[in-house]
């Protein structure tokens, strides 16, 4: 592996820029997701950072089931996001739909308009379970870097 | 002339944590118009609770809006505990107004953090979230559950506050308490706050009440409502408190008054600790609900909530109908805006704690038909269209009344 790619993706795995997305969720999520960016629990630790436009952003953390209105956003948000990309659905209605499955206006999941790298279930997901899942995820991203090799 | 521009702002957006999307027009640096696009939260819950028994609906509604989840679930047990003519226990009406004074402070907390976000303020954030980490810790503990706690069932309350909770409750309230001395030191002695605030977003008390605003909105303009004290539920009758209210009209006003509500949350708190009474947690009820329609109202953080419930009989209601305080609070905000300057837009409309997730009840089928301009109506138009209907079909000539000079 050539030098600057080493630089790359040290860098990467130490600064996962976070975009946060909400596609129809109840705002539990949300605010969860806020939550874990704030002092108690402090997400910045691992060098990520809430960044407000997607092309600036490695990690899609998305809440909520997709309504329909929103589907064809998230699809150009993901399409704007520069790659190596990672969609993390959080809360148990961005995995599977949830509570609102057989609700007219809504898709079940997150994974029917985008492919999905990481599910974090929890209605609303604590904001513990949302660091694990960043942490493991990297964890994940630096395995296949390394069998790449 | 200036030149207009149209600058969109949303459904993704830096300032904005939910999908809304606004259509600001400039004149320069000044608003001249704004128009406002929802929908794109719509989930279909009114619907879907019509296919599910009440229980079920209880999970659904709460998870209308995760910050104010009590307070649906509340409104809808209300209207459909006044169907099924059932008394809830008086220690069950303890602990839903427990739950829904530590929901205000949890909501109030975040929205300080989120308005301090807005100005720039980042400092402040970070305080009232990590505040704001105490209750949230209560609320786990009580409840199970950081948000959406579902401590309500159809006929009382599922959970029991031990001894021992209560003075972790009390114990944590101390806390909260003094820390939302130093929010008030902040909001009335902290000069760059006070001047970024004042004249912002400004709504006269006729104008709030033309509008129909609620909740801390109105109550900043100077209007005395609160339904805690109006249409007392749960325990609040019983329970000594003020509405505070303030007359600056304007975006300092809203931080004052919820700063100031937390104060109160903290002294009704003690108050329904100190009372709390031993009595059974739930009344049975049974699965179906006679039927008949009934409307409950509920003083949710961010203004009076307002569910309609009709009944058919069986264990599935026919028709839910909520009118979340947002709805009510986002046609002030046009008006607030009016002539303001651009940047002032996201505070402005902060500060009414908007939550569209609450608010998108409702999608427009603006079918081939509708989209054709000619085929819109206007108010005008409406007017005689129904009155043109109830002619020809009810034989009632309603041409006679006098139409509202004020209507908006
Ligand atoms: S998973 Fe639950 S808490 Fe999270 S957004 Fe969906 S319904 Fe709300």
């Amino acid at each position: 592996m050539k030098i600057v790619d080493r630089i790359v993706n040290w860098a990467r795995l130490k600064s996962p820029w976070v975009i946060h997305f909400n596609t129809g969720a109840c705002n539990a999520c949300d605010i969860e997701i806020v939550a874990s960016i704030t002092p108690t629990y402090d997400l910045e630790r691992f060098g990520s950072l809430l960044k407000g436009t997607p092309r600036h952003a490695d990690v899609l953390l998305c809440s909520g089931p997709v309504t329909r209105q929103l589907k064809d956003r998230l699809v150009r948000i993901y399409e704007q996001m520069p790659e190596p990309k990672f969609v993390v659905a959080v809360g148990t209605c961005a995995c599977s739909g949830g509570v609102f499955n057989g609700c007219y206006s809504m898709l079940s999941g997150i994974d029917e308009a985008i492919p999905v790298s990481m599910y974090i279930p929890g209605c609303p997901a604590s904001p513990d379970a949302i660091i694990d899942g960043v942490v493991k995820l990297l964890k994940e991203y630096e395995k296949s870097l390394k069998d790449k090799k | 002339m200036t030149k207009r521009i149209v600058i969109p702002v949303g459904p993704q957006h830096p300032a904005l944590k939910e999908p809304a999307s606004f259509d600001v027009t400039l004149k320069g640096e000044r608003v001249a118009d704004i128009l406002v696009k929802v929908g794109y939260n719509h989930r279909g819950i009114e619907k879907g609770c019509e296919g599910r028994p009440y229980l079920h609906c209880v999970y659904l509604l709460e998870r209308v809006c995760g910050i104010c989840s009590h307070s649906h679930s509340t409104c809808f047990i209300q209207a459909v505990e006044e169907l099924a003519n059932v008394k809830i226990p008086e220690k069950a009406s303890y602990i839903r107004a427990l739950f829904g004074e530590l929901e205000r402070i949890h909501s109030h907390l975040l929205w300080l953090g989120v308005a301090a976000h807005e100005i720039g303020f980042d400092t402040l954030l970070m305080y009232s979230w990590r505040d704001r980490e105490v209750v949230m810790d209560l609320l786990a503990l009580l409840a199970g559950n950081r948000v959406n706690y579902t401590v309500n069932v159809i006929g009382g309350v599922r959970k029991d506050v031990t001894e021992e909770e209560k003075g972790q409750i009390l114990k944590a309230v101390d806390i909260l308490e003094e820390r939302t001395k130093y929010y008030v030191r902040v909001a009335t002695e902290e000069v760059s706050f006070i001047e970024r605030l004042s004249k912002v977003g400004y709504i006269s008390y006729e104008d709030a009440l033309r509008l129909g605003a609620v909740g801390p909105t109105g109550r900043a303009s100077g209007i005395k409502r609160d339904v805690r004290k109006d249409d007392p539920y749960a325990a609040y009758e019983e329970i000594d408190f003020d509405i505070i209210t303030d007359d600056h009209c304007d975006v300092y006003g809203r931080a004052v008054v919820r700063v100031k509500e937390l104060l109160q949350s903290y002294s009704i708190i003690r108050q329904l600790i100190k009372k709390l009474p031993q009595t059974p947690l739930s009344v049975n009820v049974p699965k179906n609900i006679p039927a008949g329609e009934a409307v409950s109202r509920y003083e949710a953080p961010r203004g009076e909530d307002i569910h309609y419930v009709k009944s058919n009989g069986t264990d599935k209601p026919d028709r839910v109908k909520l009118r979340a305080p947002t709805l009510a609070n986002v046609q002030a905000v046009a008006k607030m805006l009016e002539n303001g300057n651009f940047a002032d837009v996201p505070i402005v409309v902060a500060a009414i704690d908007p939550c569209f997730s609450c608010t998108d009840r409702m999608i427009v089928a603006a079918n081939d038909v509708l989209s054709e301009k000619e085929n819109r109506m206007t108010w005008k138009q409406l007017r005689e269209f129904s009155i043109n209907w109830y002619k020809k079909n009810k034989g009632v000539d309603f041409s006679k009344i006098k139409k509202s000079d004020k209507h908006i």
